[in-house]
């Protein structure tokens, strides 16, 4: 393996490891936002 | 009619591990290695992740968000997705290829699953008894063509554990009982058991390949490094012939090395020469990034119509935003750190380079990995473990495919969970056991994949994202997106659902269609297309009844349903 190839391999997946725990810690971490109402109808507006 | 009694996700974290567990299949594992090889390592790197940005996220979001907006409303089946959203008497009939694709994908599906569960099996078995282990790709080759009948027709309906017809009656069975345990105690239970046994399997082949060194000092250059340089390293050193085609690809540590290795080789080749792709050259191919595009397409199941059923029944108070970036991630981190890492150094470790290229999806998987896992240490433990991971990707997938069916069954004529699972049951135990019977050359499972598994996928993703941006709009998509929501999306995301994504999506179909379908470059149409049209093949056309007689009978499904009646009286 060749060092450019390491440095790709090491940026790839790096990036969806980081993104992959991020992403885990903000759903055990953050509580979802408020509801809003529901507009009355949706299906002819 | 009132709306039927509505299931629903018991947890957030539950309905990402389905929508992960749905998108997580053999393509991670198998497909996006041997594709981000052939295509130049890390230059296919850098199409894939646009790729993600632009059509992969952003289609995901557009069915998170629709399918809530209309599961919010009583809506749970793709073509009630449809129905709610565009007041259009036919829009439901559009929406039904959202139950099709899943369905007859379904068909065929399975039986890759048999094969995986069959193989986990005979390692398993191999594990005891030595002598089942595969002593070379041809052995491997062999076992997998009696295993799965591509010789004749029917001959893989074979009662024995080293044939497909046990293990298929198997997971079709399973398949159909998990399934009838409805949403939460269904398929989110096997999501939630069987997403962290396979991520802690997939870890423990890893770490498994990542120590094979050197397996054979008679071969010096089969290793790991290797195997890892063919897979990510940006520029390639190619010996190509006087035709242009190429004749092997060297892979070595050292440039120069590489370099005279491959002189070596081409002065050894009359007419042969060397050629060296960098990075920029590889990009500048339009096929690249028709395949990066392709992977980060299927691998992500977005166009499945799988994504719209599981959102509608999503809470508002459920972050979409985020959870599509969940499972999307989850997707990503199994296919490029887990699949990019696993196979092809293992393979290349054994074999060389040369001994793996060029070897489609089911050529890897199933006639050069088992030979390799056999050869290597503790292999039988490990060829068990890492077909087990294939099985569970496999049937998290599966079961993502019923529900859409089972959903419109339920919402277009009421009939409850025990009606829909009997009569889609029924349907696609003929489906797959068409599938099973004409084996030969596996053309049946061929041609559906292509024209179900691939053209449809194309078609509905498209509408998909056309209908988000344009029809349902993008300003009631947007705050559809973020309602409940605990991140926002940047607002450069909106032109891309409008503009960018359908744009770059309608010119990799083309590309595609007119590669494929239409044969544009090649000397003579696809193969898909003359054996319908030139040869006449009798399985290609009983292939197309079969989606007919589906497509058919679900669009009869939805006229005759009063609910929908109703709502447009």
């Amino acid at each position: 393996m060749q060092p450019a190839g390491l440095l790709v391999m090491a940026v790839s997946v790096g990036a969806v490891m980081t993104l992959f725990l991020w992403c885990v810690w903000q759903v055990l971490t953050r509580p979802s936002g408020e509801v809003e109402e529901l507009p009355d109808d949706h299906r002819r507006s | 009619m009132a709306p039927p009694p509505r299931d629903s996700w018991g947890s957030r974290l539950g309905v990402i591990l389905a929508v992960a567990g749905s998108a997580v299949g053999l393509g991670n594992f198998i497909r996006f290695p041997g594709q981000a090889a052939q295509f130049g390592g890390g230059a296919f790197m850098i199409a894939y992740a646009i790729s993600f940005l632009i059509i992969g996220l952003p289609i995901g979001w557009a069915e998170w968000a629709m399918g809530r907006y209309a599961g919010q409303r009583g809506y749970h089946s793709a073509a009630g997705v449809f129905h709610c959203l565009i007041p259009w008497r036919g829009s439901k009939y559009i929406g039904v290829i959202g139950a099709i694709i899943p369905l007859v994908i379904f068909m065929y599906y399975v039986v890759i699953e048999a094969w995986t569960l069959g193989y986990t099996v005979r390692f398993v078995r191999a594990f005891f008894d030595p002598a089942l282990r595969f002593q070379t790709v041809a052995d491997s080759q062999a076992y997998f063509g009696r295993f799965v009948g591509s010789a004749a027709d029917g001959s893989a309906l074979r009662l024995d554990l080293d044939s497909l017809l046990p293990w298929l009656a198997v997971v079709v069975v399973i398949n159909l009982v998990l399934i009838y345990r409805g949403i939460s105690a269904g398929i989110q239970k096997v999501c939630e058991i069987g997403m962290p046994v396979l991520l802690v399997l997939s870890l423990l082949v890893l770490a498994r390949v990542l120590t094979l060194g050197t397996p054979d000092p008679a071969f010096p250059e089969r290793n790991v490094s290797t195997g890892l340089g063919y897979m990510w390293n940006p520029g390639k050193t190619l010996v190509v012939g006087e035709d242009g085609g190429t004749i092997a690809e060297v892979v070595d540590a050292d440039m120069v090395r590489q370099r005279e290795r491959a002189e070596a080789m081409a002065a050894a080749t009359p007419g042969a020469r060397v050629e060296r792709r960098t990075m920029l050259s590889q990009l500048a191919d339009p096929d690249l990034w028709l395949a990066a595009a392709g992977q980060i397409f299927f691998s992500l199941s977005v166009g499945f119509g799988v994504i719209l059923v599981y959102a509608s029944y999503v809470g508002p108070r459920d972050d979409i935003v985020l959870s599509g970036l969940t499972a999307s991630a989850t997707n990503e981190f199994c296919e490029v750190a887990l699949g990019g890492l696993i196979t092809l150094p293992a393979a290349v470790a054994f074999l060389g380079v040369a001994g793996v290229a060029g070897q489609g999806t089911f050529g890897l998987g199933f006639n050069v990995l088992p030979m390799v896992f056999s050869a290597m240490p503790a292999g039988s433990l490990f060829g068990a473990m890492f077909f087990l991971v294939l099985f569970i990707a496999a049937i998290t997938s599966s079961l993502s495919m019923l529900q859409p069916g089972i959903a419109l069954l339920e919402e277009a004529l009421g009939i409850g969970r025990k009606g829909s699972v009997g009569l889609l049951g029924t349907l696609t135990a003929l489906g797959t056991g068409f599938v099973a019977w004409f084996s030969r050359d596996l053309k049946a499972l061929d041609t559906l994949d292509f024209w179900v598994g691939t053209f449809l996928i194309f078609v509905l993703a498209m509408i998909q994202i056309v209908l988000f941006g344009w029809a349902f709009g993008i300003e009631r998509g947007w705050e559809e997106l973020h309602r409940g929501g605990a991140i926002r999306l940047p607002r450069f995301f909106r032109p891309i659902f409008r503009y960018v994504c359908p744009g770059f999506l309608v010119t990799i179909f083309v590309l595609w269609f007119l590669e494929n379908v239409v044969g544009l470059g090649r000397t003579e149409p696809s193969s898909y297309v003359a054996d319908l049209f030139e040869k006449g093949e009798p399985v290609a056309w009983l292939c197309i009844g079969v989606v007919l007689v589906v497509s058919v009978g679900l669009a009869v499904t939805i006229a005759s349903s009063k609910r929908y009646a109703d709502d447009e009286a």
